[in-house]
């Protein structure tokens, strides 16, 4: 008897160290979202507009969709997003969705590794960016990150145990316009989708989305405060997909329109709404999209010193 | 190219581009020649305004002040605001740099702040980190 608690108690002290790091860890990353700051970012959902990390800036992000299509079980997804400011001119971003269908199951349906990158290194008029992911997920996937190809409310039918059985290995390629005038955003994308798991030649899918985006007030007040217009931003946008190789155009393709809305809460978490409109029969008939975001400043800065650099 | 050659392409792709753009932060005052004649001529509209200057001073806490310290002296790797190419610079240069950035070296272009808010933070730049006005340079007196 005390020979087990005496093991039981070894064990407990060759674990605690490693609990307490985690520990150190998480107070670490809570001590950063103390200091956190709402980003620059126009309200989108599914357009990417020209703004980056900031470098050495983690943000955590939650996204969440919801529906229920006429015909098929309703769903919830989720994908929790690491965006982290590698270069002024280069961020990369990890994904992990999953989803529960309440008629159905809960699963993990997979990941995404995206980079974006500014090839121009200054503000212009329209300003490139380059976007190339990896993904590597099961059409059991309900995050509707993009639309591409002729997806559509049918692709829905499939229960979560056949979805899970078709793992998707794609490269996903963007080009991202994206300019600011007078406290706009417009973005447009062109988006361009690859099936890498399969020995057969699968044709290229392709969709776009296009958003503008303003804040609600263009100048910030003296005083601090967290309803006034400008921690607020609105806009819309539009995407949907564009067929394929083999067939481009609207023919069979879905499409959405989506009002947005986004609050920084000052030092604190950013969060956004957008109802997504099915804009034809192929389409679901609302999309409920939220996301709650985090910005970690200078996440890693606390674990390095270095002298100051010079302007 | 079966899918592991993509993923290799891809990742080498990223290390090469990350590995070659690393640049020593210590040798970096090209962005001042940079500035085209028409934005270093621009005004600040909000200068010596005290209410931009408290906006100002809310938004460079916001998003500057990790890297370049509430005190505007820097932070580790960081530059200084004390520095005198900021201290000389016109404030259509301060400006100009808030919009564009120096992405090779670093800093990101805020050109998704409204402009107004990027002429507060100038206006706080001007003033210092206790709000009291800086010797302004010439274009800035009016």
């Amino acid at each position: 008897m005390n020979d087990s608690r005496r093991k039981a108690e070894r064990q407990q002290l060759r674990i605690w160290p490693r609990s307490r790091c985690a520990v150190l860890v998480a107070a670490t990353l809570l001590g950063g979202i103390a200091r956190t700051a709402a980003a620059q970012e126009p309200a989108y959902f599914v357009t990417y507009s020209q703004a980056l990390e900031e470098p050495g800036n983690l943000e955590v992000e939650f996204k969440g969709t919801a529906a229920s299509p006429k015909n098929v079980n309703g769903f919830g997804g989720g994908t929790l997003e690491l965006e982290y400011g590698a270069k002024a001119w280069w961020t990369t971003e990890l994904y992990l969705s999953g989803q529960t269908t309440p008629a159905d199951s809960t699963l993990f349906t997979g990941f995404r590794w995206e980079n974006r990158f500014r090839p121009l290194l200054g503000d212009h008029w329209i300003n490139p960016v380059a976007y190339v992911e990896y993904e590597d997920a099961n059409n059991a996937d309900r995050s509707f990150l993009e639309v591409v190809g002729n997806d559509s409310v049918q692709d829905l039918l499939l229960t979560n145990t056949q979805g899970r059985s078709d793992v998707e290995r794609e490269m996903e390629l963007k080009a991202i316009l994206s300019s600011n005038a007078k406290g706009w955003n417009f973005s447009e994308n062109f988006i361009s989708e690859k099936n890498l798991s399969t020995t057969e030649s699968e044709p290229w899918e392709f969709g776009y989305a296009v958003g503008a985006s303003r804040p609600l007030a263009m100048l910030a007040g003296a005083k601090p405060c967290v309803f006034c217009r400008e921690h607020f931003a609105a806009g819309a946008e539009i995407y949907g997909g564009l067929g394929t190789t083999n067939q481009f155009g609207l023919r069979q393709t879905s499409h959405y329109l989506a009002p947005t809305l986004a609050w920084d809460l000052p030092n604190g978490p950013t969060l956004r709404f957008s109802p997504n409109f099915g804009l034809n029969d192929n389409s679901m008939g609302v999309l409920w999209r939220v996301s709650v975001s985090y910005e970690i400043q200078q996440a890693f800065s606390r674990f390095h010193r270095g002298g100051k650099g010079r302007l | 190219m079966r899918r592991g050659g993509w993923l290799c392409c891809v990742t080498g792709l990223a290390v090469a581009l990350a590995a070659g753009a690393e640049v020593n932060p210590n040798v970096n005052q090209d962005w001042f020649q940079k500035v085209p004649a028409k934005d270093r001529a621009r005004v600040n509209p909000y200068a010596g305004n005290p209410a931009a200057i408290a906006a100002g001073h809310r938004l460079f806490e916001q998003h500057c002040a990790e890297c370049h310290g509430a005190d505007l002296g820097g932070t580790a790797g960081k530059p200084s605001l004390r520095a005198s190419v900021v201290e000389q610079a016109k404030d259509g240069e301060l400006f100009w740099l808030l919009k564009n950035g120096n992405l090779r070296y670093g800093m990101p272009s805020w050109s998704g702040l409204p402009e107004p808010e990027r002429w507060e933070i100038v206006a706080f730049l001007r003033s210092g980190p206790d709000g009291q006005a800086r010797s302004a340079p010439v274009n800035n007196i009016r």
